[in-house]
């Protein structure tokens, strides 16, 4: 079964660890990424004449050769250059007690504050996750030069910003862990509620997030926010099997079948959820909690929506956002009414936030109906649909304005 | 997203093999592990006990019947197994090259469907 295919799957487990182990090697991430990738070319040329016996072993020595090689083409040869161009010994072995702090290293470096939210997501992607250019443009709708272009800027811009492969110092951990795990949520947001497209799930793309996720957890285990995170991953994700319809339609959550739901990942979601609440819940913890409260109900109407309630309310006082908000007033409308959940939603309005998503009218639509307001109600879905990009998503607005008239 | 069971099969001779060097293999196969648990990749792994302590429920009659003992004939009995979440059936199977083996040691891989794969009444 030697080919193509098992480069690439070797490539997935072992990614990280050899361009962690590079960069520590060399000092340098983008040479060591840009030689992790020559090794990979030249690993998809030469397996299908001969397959190594060491496949991992194989990647490593090669990548470090092809680092030496670089190492020596450049013309300014600093000591530490000089130093390691001059015949090191390229073993094949990664050592085991630096790799896991090397490894998370690679997250920080990838997930940078100077690097765009754009370009974090591609690096993650690529030297984390082991995903291939032409994986990540198919994930992200986007030309596959557009993403190694982010990538090859990503590099540059570590290297002139004098980024070093460190841990981060305790007084920047709680924020630079903010970053990393901001990243791998933006990764399973994009799979789990696609911005723009055809389909509405990108379900490889969600597991990519949740596998980042399971990897920062297992190396920072003592972090509850990176359990917080992946319980909130692995809780929505277990909803997936019911959410679209055998044509790719979206099922309202009112409208799924919870006997489709996934319960190991639910069972997963809850273990790592009990992991992120030992000192109080964080953002990602408590909305954790809030997708742990859909999924122990049988049904919408059985759904303890006064502690959803709260736990929005808390989630808004530590970290505050017109999302959080909106969906506060959804939980509202559930626990209490329509009436009180219009004025937290117009609220929104009238302070300007969130202009411009199909968001805000598609809730103040549904409140509106809920009221019996119908020629208004129509106008805000009609409005949402105008404003929202996913094809899928519209439909769905337009045909319950539809129901309207 | 695709699971994936790597179910662990071994003959008398190679389980005998394994056991002999059994601190080596705790070792390796602990690593293992953590490896599969720090890729994000790990859900579930465990050995099994001895099959001789094992006993067999057979259906075959009115009333099911109770035996001690392994299971049947067959000679590569079932010993673990892992429970990977991995990208491609190929990366299960590169994963299961790196569970320590001996000759006659096998390993089967068989996917697991997701819940909405399972035909529903009405289907």
């Amino acid at each position: 079964m030697t080919g193509t295919a098992d480069v690439e799957a070797v490539w997935r487990i072992e990614s990280a660890r050899i361009v962690a182990a590079l960069t520590r090697f060399t000092g340098d991430f983008g040479l060591a990424e840009d030689a992790a990738q020559e090794a990979v070319a030249e690993a998809l040329v030469s397996w299908p004449r001969a397959a190594p016996a060491n496949p991992a072993g194989w990647l490593m020595a090669t990548a470090k050769r092809r680092a030496i090689d670089a190492i020596r083409r450049r013309t300014a040869l600093q000591d530490r250059y000089a130093l390691l161009a001059a015949d090191p010994p390229v073993d094949e072995e990664i050592d085991p007690d630096r790799i896991d702090d090397d490894v998370l290293a690679l997250m920080f470096i990838s997930c940078h504050p100077v690097l765009s939210p754009e370009t974090r997501v591609a690096l993650t992607l690529r030297v984390v996750g082991g995903l291939s250019s032409e994986e990540i443009a198919r994930a992200f709708l986007v030309p596959v030069p557009t993403v190694q272009a982010r990538i090859t800027r990503g590099k540059k811009t570590i290297a002139a910003a004098g980024v070093p492969f460190e841990l981060p110092s305790a007084a920047e951990r709680r924020e630079r862990l903010g970053g990393v795990l901001n990243v791998i949520y933006v990764i399973f947001t994009e799979g789990s509620t696609a911005t723009s497209g055809d389909r509405l799930l990108r379900p490889d793309l969600a597991y990519e997030a949740i596998r980042l996720a399971r990897t920062l957890a297992a190396l920072r285990p003592g972090e509850p926010e990176a359990h917080g995170l992946l319980a909130l991953c692995e809780l929505t994700a277990a909803r997936f099997p019911a959410r679209t319809g055998p044509d790719g339609s979206p099922i309202l959550l009112e409208d799924q079948d919870r006997g489709l739901w996934d319960g190991s990942a639910i069972r997963r979601g809850l273990a790592a959820l009990a992991k992120a609440s030992p000192r109080g819940l964080g953002p990602y913890g408590l909305q954790a909690a809030i997708a742990a409260a859909h999924a122990a109900a049988p049904s919408v109407e059985a759904t303890d929506w006064d502690r959803i309630v709260l736990l929005y309310e808390a989630l808004g006082r530590v970290a505050p956002s017109p999302v959080v908000e909106l969906n506060r007033a959804v939980a509202v409308a559930m626990a209490t009414g329509p009436e009180p959940a219009l004025a937290i939603v117009e609220d929104l309005i009238a302070a300007g936030r969130l202009p411009g998503s199909h968001l805000v009218p598609t809730v103040r639509g549904e409140l509106l109906a809920r009221l019996g307001r119908r020629p208004e109600a129509r106008a805000e879905l009609e409005l949402a649909a105008r404003l929202c990009a996913n094809r899928r998503e519209r439909s769905v607005l337009l045909r319950k304005a539809a129901t309207l008239s | 997203m695709p699971k994936y069971l790597l179910i662990m099969r071994g003959t008398d001779e190679s389980n005998a093999a394994l056991m002999a060097n059994i601190d080596e293999l705790m070792t390796t196969t602990r690593r293992l592990i953590e490896e599969m648990d720090k890729a994000g990749v790990l859900l579930a792994a465990e050995g099994l006990d001895d099959p001789d302590d094992g006993v067999v429920v057979d259906f075959s009659t009115e009333t099911p019947v109770v035996t001690d003992g392994p299971y049947g004939e067959t000679k590569e009995l079932f010993g673990g197994f892992f429970l990977l979440d991995v990208a491609s059936k190929q990366e299960a199977v590169e994963w299961a090259k790196r569970v320590p083996s001996a000759r006659g040691s096998k390993i089967e891989i068989r996917r697991v469907p997701g819940s909405d794969e399972v035909p529903r009444v009405g289907e």
